[in-house]
């Protein structure tokens, strides 16, 4: 599934919920699927920084693609974590660093990504598409 | 806009109350907002709003330069501001009150006037429950001089440790930095003790009182405080107006800050003479409306009262405590026997940030994080914690709605 799919996937998905408890709550479920990172890589160097919550982000390249897998100590941002990486997981450097992610407007979210809401998305896409793009040589 | 003179005699009508707060009657998240983020920035009264538009409207000149009637009506508003803030912290003289920017500009212009004198060895003490802007000052001073920054520990309950304080205390000691209120738990401190006890070692003490001052009545003299800082913004007034209180002897030996106009009687390329305190350390054109702004505010909540608004944020403050200690998991942090109406707390594995957000959701404002006291949250352990702040314009209903918002969220997040 491209990017964009996988957005409008989400974005269709969100648009069940009326309220902001549901949309919440699915939020929080997203957080049970999310990919975790190992252990022995929840090292302060892969912390995201400018989170209140604890933001760890690994990332490597399997079969030209990359693949993010991460952990948060706070379970709505796990839950947003878990859509980021849902999008972009399993693309081509190229791909995540030219997404557009507007998934996060469309579905209601857009005062995550204002810097004040320090949950730290903003910087985590960043640190997504910078991994891709210091892949992109091993991915080749 | 209700009647100021009214309110004083019958304590707090908090309902006229809040018709003086405009942003009051809004709504977040299609909710009506209710605003316990008091600790962080206080909202404004109408009496404060109005006060700034006038001076744009119909008031504004630049001071102490001109000679024509607007510039010297604004300098006389200016120096009436200076001391209504002087009569509302009983200082002395009114050249004892420096306006600043703000809390942290006065502690900074406090440190920067302690460098010189501060030798290899020295001591200043500071407590581990200050606000991060009473900490860093001193510790990049210390590290400048090769002082050394000595910490006074806090007890579980959130009280400073006195007797290690007074262990602290030694020849060496140049300076004692505290706060009055802490402003993560609310714990009152004993400056008036804690200022005895330097000055029994012939130290001076600074007082961070931003959090101390929209909640109690102050006394500097009475405290005998060699210097007190506090914010505009956190009495009812606008941002980047502050006030740094110091004693006439420490103003006349401080060094000057920032240099420029304003601070001067005579220049020449050759030599300057520099003005008197408080103008020496006023560079530049101040924030006037700011310190009109924040006279207006202190006259505001003179009017309704401080014994008044204490008291009343006393009984919201422990309405809080019992309602909120109902709820399963939840730890207070900061449980003094002396407190300002701060309630901090913590819920059993679920991070302040995800109740921070679902509590926005509900259209109530609270802080969460470590508050700027990193140092604090180590020594209970914990990454941060949610806070709630109240102002006399809060209502315990509001608590209510804070308590069904809790257990709303601790349902989801642990669900």
């Amino acid at each position: 599934m491209s990017i964009a799919d996988t957005e409008k996937e989400i974005i269709e998905e969100f648009s069940l919920f009326d309220d902001w408890m549901g949309k919440y709550e699915h939020i929080i479920e997203q957080g049970k699927s999310l990919p975790l990172i190992a252990e022995k890589y929840k090292t302060d160097d892969r912390l995201i920084k400018g989170c209140q919550s604890k933001v760890w982000l690994h990332s490597e390249v399997k079969n030209g693609r990359i693949v993010y897998t991460a952990d948060s100590d706070a379970i709505i941002t796990k839950g947003l974590v878990a859509l980021v990486i849902r999008v972009l997981s399993g693309h081509t450097p190229d791909e995540i660093v030219n997404a557009k992610m507007e998934f996060i407007s469309e579905i209601g979210l857009k005062e995550h990504l204002s810097p004040t809401r320090a949950n730290g998305l903003v910087n985590m896409i960043k640190q997504m598409k910078l991994d891709a793009l210091a892949l992109k040589s091993k991915s080749v | 806009m209700a009647s100021v003179k009214t309110i004083a005699r019958q304590k707090i009508d908090v309902i006229a109350i809040r018709k003086d707060f405009p942003i009051l009657s809004r709504t977040v998240h299609g909710k009506p907002l209710i605003y316990f983020d008091n600790g962080a920035t206080t909202q404004k009264p109408l009496q404060v709003i109005d006060c700034i538009v006038k001076y744009y409207s119909e008031q504004n000149a630049n001071i102490h330069r001109g000679v024509h009637t607007l510039s010297q009506e604004a300098t006389v508003l200016y120096e009436n501001a200076r001391a209504t803030v002087q009569g509302h912290i009983h200082a002395a003289d009114a050249s004892e009150i420096i306006f600043t920017r703000g809390t942290t500009e006065s502690i900074n212009m406090v440190a920067a006037a302690f460098r010189d004198t501060l030798r290899e060895g020295d001591e200043i003490i500071v407590s581990e429950m200050e606000h991060h802007s009473n900490i860093l000052p001193w510790q990049a001073l210390c590290e400048e001089r090769k002082a050394v920054l000595k910490v006074v520990s806090v007890s579980d309950a959130g009280e400073l440790m006195m007797e290690e304080y007074k262990k602290l205390l030694s020849p060496k000691t140049r300076l004692v930095a505290v706060t009055h209120v802490s402003n993560t738990m609310g714990t009152i401190n004993p400056v008036k003790e804690i200022i005895a006890l330097a000055h029994g070692n012939k130290v001076p003490v600074l007082v961070d009182g931003a959090q101390a001052i929209p909640h109690m009545n102050v006394n500097v003299q009475d405290l005998d405080a060699d210097f007190y800082c506090f914010s505009g913004h956190k009495v009812y007034a606008s941002t980047g107006i502050g006030v740094l209180y110091g004693k006439q002897k420490w103003l006349r030996e401080m060094p000057n800050y920032q240099v420029g106009g304003g601070t001067i009687k005579t220049v020449t390329f050759a030599k300057t003479e520099y003005a008197e305190s408080p103008l020496r350390f006023e560079a530049g054109t101040p924030h006037i409306e700011g310190a009109l702004g924040l006279a207006a505010a202190l006259e505001y909540i003179n009017a309704i009262g401080l014994e008044n608004i204490a008291a009343y944020e006393q009984e919201l403050l422990a309405y809080a405590e019992k309602k909120l200690s109902a709820i399963a998991g939840l730890r207070v942090i900061g449980t003094a026997r002396e407190k300002a109406s701060v309630l901090s707390f913590v819920i059993e594995s679920i991070h302040p940030y995800d109740i921070g957000v679902i509590l926005d959701q509900l259209g109530i404002a609270v802080r969460t994080g470590h508050h700027c006291t990193q140092p604090l949250m180590e020594r209970f352990n914990c990454v941060g914690t949610v806070r709630a702040s109240f102002a006399f314009y809060n209502t315990k209903e509001e608590i209510d709605e804070l308590c069904k918002g809790i257990e709303r969220a601790v349902k989801m997040l642990k669900g």
